[in-house]
């Protein structure tokens, strides 16, 4: 359902973000984006979610080459997209409640609709019992799932993390790792951009490595370090 | 767009104006003293255009002021020699009671001024129409040589003076109201891009949700349009306000003679409102515009 097809991006000054990059990832696979910072999974992010189009190549989403895609049809894409990231991005001033339903507001759903899906997923994160408090009452995993918990709240066909678990302790991280597992079980492709060893060499799915801009390994079942 | 929508975009409006209230006033304040400006402009150019035409108008004739106590003859005598002049389209006779007729008439309630005076000091006067403008010096000069012509008034240098000051206050006018123009735009895009500033997590958010763009800009083009709105209240007050009391002051001052060149305020309000209104509405969407196209790439 995703291809990129000799995907290259060039900041100014000829400087490299990623460089013939050529994968497929199906529907329902968990992938992960290993390589370090600069390495280019942040760019491969950017460029599926259309915020930057690609110096060259293709990307095909469902079969339409979303480089081609105009301005204003980008939030469709968007809309078939969740993301979560690193520094969860909750608006402070809304409650965990509030955090999720205004995804739901911001692409029209209705109350009716809002008032029964945001409980529900926030009963799969664990957080029924959270959804009055604000973000800075919280801790930084259950912050996490909030974020999980707006992502998912539209349906989305594809999940994108990047560091999801950048700044939690493994304990945390590995609850994290569950929901997201979850959530791929129910059919949601997810692709994560990570640094943790531990919990890519624990899941046993398929890697992509990235170095300088370049896909250097791609293995299912893979492990962080190439073994 | 839904109710929850558009309560949503509003509150939003409301919020960033509050937010940044010192902009928000900053940028109030350069709509309001553009447009009081620009209506000031707007006004004085309408006032030398009006004039300009009235003269014109009025005093496009070649005025003969004939000298006291002709005899009938010389006066009609005059009156012939002129009709046979080149370039003359017609000549009209105007006897000193009815120039003087006329002008109680035109003084209208301060005609009373004119009761007074026990002798009429107008002259009898031909007034001549030309067939064109190119003719006039030629009549001039011949008629002033007529033995009882006191004096030969036209007033051509005049009309073409307002004509030529009106012309130049317009492109003056338009140069300074242009400049002003951009720098309010440039004002108020810097409110709108303080508001963006504050609301940088909520607004990337939106955009990876897949909010609208139309719903992103929402706020901030209503926060535009509604700064730019109150300041051109603002303005409309203080423009109809002053050009009220100037208009009375000019009538209380320099009587009828002056006021009936001036413009009735009355006349300009409703133009006045719907210009500054659309103009103030143009200078807040246009200053929201510039600020989002460059901070929120969409």
């Amino acid at each position: 359902m995703l291809e990129f097809m000799e995907v290259s991006k060039f900041y100014k000054k000829q400087q490299v973000a990623v460089k013939n990059i050529s994968m497929k990832i199906k529907k329902g696979e968990f992938v992960f984006l290993v390589g370090k910072s600069g390495a280019g999974k942040t760019t491969l992010i950017k460029l599926l979610l259309k915020e930057i189009n690609p110096t060259s190549g293709k990307i095909y989403y469902d079969g339409n080459d979303i480089t081609k895609l105009k301005n204003r049809r980008v939030p469709e894409l968007r809309r078939r997209i969740g993301v979560v990231f690193q520094d969860f991005r909750l608006l402070p001033k809304m409650t965990v409640y509030e955090n999720i339903a205004f995804a739901m507001e911001i692409v029209g759903s209705s109350a009716k609709n809002i008032r029964r899906e945001v409980p529900t997923v926030l009963s799969m994160v664990g957080l029924s019992s959270k959804a009055n408090n604000y973000p800075d009452e919280l801790a930084g995993g259950e912050k996490q799932r909030v974020a999980i918990a707006r992502s998912v709240i539209n349906k989305p066909q594809i999940i994108i993390a990047d560091e999801p678990t950048g700044n939690l302790d493994p304990e945390t991280s590995h609850e994290i790792m569950k929901i997201f597992t979850e959530i791929n079980k129910r059919g949601t492709t997810l692709i994560m951009a990570t640094h943790d060893r531990a919990i890519v060499d624990q899941m046993k799915k398929r890697v992509i490595e990235l170095k300088k801009g370049s896909i250097i390994r791609d293995s299912e079942g893979g492990y962080y370090n190439g073994l | 767009m839904g109710f929850k929508k558009a309560k949503y975009i509003l509150k939003q409006a409301f919020q960033g104006i509050w937010r940044n209230r010192m902009m928000s006033v900053a940028s109030i304040g350069s709509v309001a003293a553009v447009l009081v400006i620009l209506g000031l402009i707007l006004l004085i150019v309408l006032n030398i255009s009006n004039i300009t035409l009235i003269t014109k108008e009025k005093f496009d004739e070649i005025y003969v002021f004939l000298e006291e106590d002709l005899e009938e003859e010389v006066i009609s005598h005059i009156g012939k020699e002129i009709r046979s002049l080149d370039g003359v389209f017609s000549v009209a006779y105007e006897t000193k009671e009815y120039a003087l007729e006329k002008m109680k008439e035109e003084w209208g309630e301060d005609a009373d001024l004119l009761e007074g005076i026990d002798n009429n000091p107008l002259p009898n006067s031909y007034i001549i129409r030309l067939k064109s403008v190119d003719n006039a010096e030629e009549v001039i000069v011949k008629v002033e040589n007529y033995t009882g012509v006191e004096e030969v008034r036209y007033y051509k240098d005049v009309i073409e003076k307002l004509v030529s000051t009106s012309d130049f206050m317009r492109t003056a006018g338009s140069v300074i109201i242009i400049i002003l123009l951009l720098i309010s735009i440039f004002i108020i895009s810097n409110t709108i891009k303080l508001t963006v500033a504050s609301r940088k997590t909520e607004i990337e958010l939106m955009q990876y949700v897949g909010a609208s763009n139309g719903f992103v800009r929402g706020p901030f083009m209503i926060e535009g349009l509604v700064l730019g709105l109150i300041g051109s209240f603002i303005a409309i007050l203080i423009v109809l306000n002053t050009y009220d009391q100037a208009a009375v002051y000019i009538n209380d001052k320099f009587s009828v003679m002056l006021s009936v060149y001036i413009v009735k305020p009355t006349v300009i309000v409703k133009d006045i409102v719907i210009i500054f209104i659309t103009i103030g509405v143009g200078i807040g969407s246009l200053g929201s515009l510039v600020s989002i196209k460059k901070f929120l790439s969409i």
